[in-house]
């Protein structure tokens, strides 16, 4: 790595402070707009020029040596930030690069000034990169975050009467899923003390071979714990579709709503429904 | 040695292709996009409920195929017209290991795998062409036609 003269750079950039600082602020705030105050803004950008001059001041430019702890660690707190809040690559990495517009200024007044500028415009290229390296990764952590979440919050299972519990399924039914959905499923069983499970696919799209085969699985499980288990909410096009597809439920009972799966549910534990009054009727 | 079957076929007639998309098929995630683009281009197609499903289930059985057989590869879709009837077209191409016996794949409930053994038997009957070429060593192509009625 290049362990060039960064302190010769402390000097006119700390002399400068001020200057540097409002034109980078000026230069951020126009691509970020209304989306960060300018006070905000100016604290962020405060907090960094510092910690880079610090860096700077111990030598090197070497954005890996520990004399750019401090920075490195802003950086990634203010990348995972605008990942977080939804700011664009370009508005994040735009940060960073605008202090090369901001310091200019600074070296064009010093000897050498060409090659030094250069030198240090790669220096900011690399905070650059390392941002968006952190940017993307705090993406991806907020993408496994909400998939985790949806594999949670697509489960339910609902008690629907005493012994009968439901799970409405919703979307994709991956093998993930399905283990989820099962284990919860068998744990409420247990819990509930409940004799009946209906497992309701109205929210799934498709039901291809694997979805099935994940359905059946999920039954069978659940019928040996001892519980009558009925798949409802079959579509008409899916029903149509299972049958092309050759898929056999066997003696697994289907029905087309979750209400007269419930219906059943109730019949077989020897419920008996009926209207006592007349005058609500249709 | 190679080895086709195919069955239907557009009867005669020049097919033209309107729309044309690619995608890779090597996650599990690709297999639910690739559900999710044929969706989109069926209901381009003014395809009814049930053709959507069926060819939506179609493209998702053989996508996984390509994934857990072929080891991964690719899906072109596309809208073609033939006269006046207007289609969803998928080739779902691998280059996987291929297949050695195309009748036995064939087969309803036959499988290599830990699957139903229904998925390329019965993604035959949930479309209206369906041709496989392949041969050992040199990957396996499904083409699939799906017309809107």
């Amino acid at each position: 790595m290049d362990v060039g003269h960064g302190d010769d750079w402390v000097g006119p950039l700390s002399a400068e402070r001020d200057g540097v600082l409002t034109r980078w602020i000026g230069l951020v705030g126009k691509v970020l707009r209304s989306r960060l105050s300018e006070a905000e803004l100016a604290r962020e950008l405060g907090d960094l020029y510092t910690a880079l001059l610090g860096g700077l001041r111990e030598g090197g430019t070497d954005l890996d040596s520990e004399s750019f702890g401090e920075l490195r660690a802003l950086l990634a707190e203010l990348s995972g930030t605008r990942a977080r809040q939804g700011f664009t690559p370009r508005e994040t990495a735009i940060t960073v690069f605008a202090l090369k517009g901001a310091v200019a200024p600074v070296f064009e007044e010093r000897d050498a000034a060409y090659h030094e500028y250069t030198r240090f415009s790669d220096f900011i290229d690399e905070l650059g990169l390392f941002t968006f390296e952190t940017y993307a990764q705090a993406r991806d952590a907020v993408i496994v975050e909400q998939s985790d979440q949806l594999l949670e919050l697509s489960t339910p299972v609902i008690k629907l009467w005493d012994g009968v519990l439901a799970v409405p399924l919703v979307g994709t039914l991956d093998s993930a899923r399905t283990q989820v959905v099962m284990e919860k499923l068998l744990e409420a069983l247990v819990e509930t003390g409940s004799r009946h499970a209906i497992i309701d696919i109205t929210g799934v799209p498709a039901v291809d071979t694997q979805v099935a085969q994940h359905l059946l699985k999920t039954v069978m499980a659940g019928q040996l714990m001892g519980a009558d288990c009925i798949i409802s909410g079959i579509r008409p096009q899916i029903a149509q579709t299972v049958v092309s597809l050759g898929i056999e439920f066997g003696d697994i009972i289907t029905k087309a709503t979750l209400a007269e799966a419930l219906a059943l549910a109730l019949r077989r534990d020897g419920f008996q429904l009926r209207r006592t009054n007349t005058a609500g009727g249709r | 040695m190679s080895a086709a079957r195919w069955a239907g076929g557009p009867a005669g007639g020049e097919v033209t292709v309107e729309q044309t998309e690619r995608h890779p098929i090597t996650t599990e995630a690709d297999v639910v996009r690739v559900r999710q683009v044929v969706r989109g281009l069926a209901v381009t197609a003014k395809m009814s409920l049930v053709d959507q499903t069926k060819v939506v289930t179609a493209a998702s059985e053989l996508a996984r195929n390509t994934l857990v057989y072929g080891g991964g590869g690719s899906m072109t879709v596309d809208i073609v017209h033939s006269g006046r009837r207007r289609g969803l077209r998928a080739v779902f191409v691998d280059s996987g290991p291929g297949i050695p016996d195309l009748d036995l794949a064939l087969t309803d409930g036959w499988t290599s795998g830990s699957g139903l053994g229904l998925g390329l038997s019965g993604s035959r009957r949930l479309v209206d062409d369906f041709a496989i070429e392949s041969s050992p060593g040199a990957g396996t192509t499904v083409r699939v036609v799906k017309w809107s009625r």
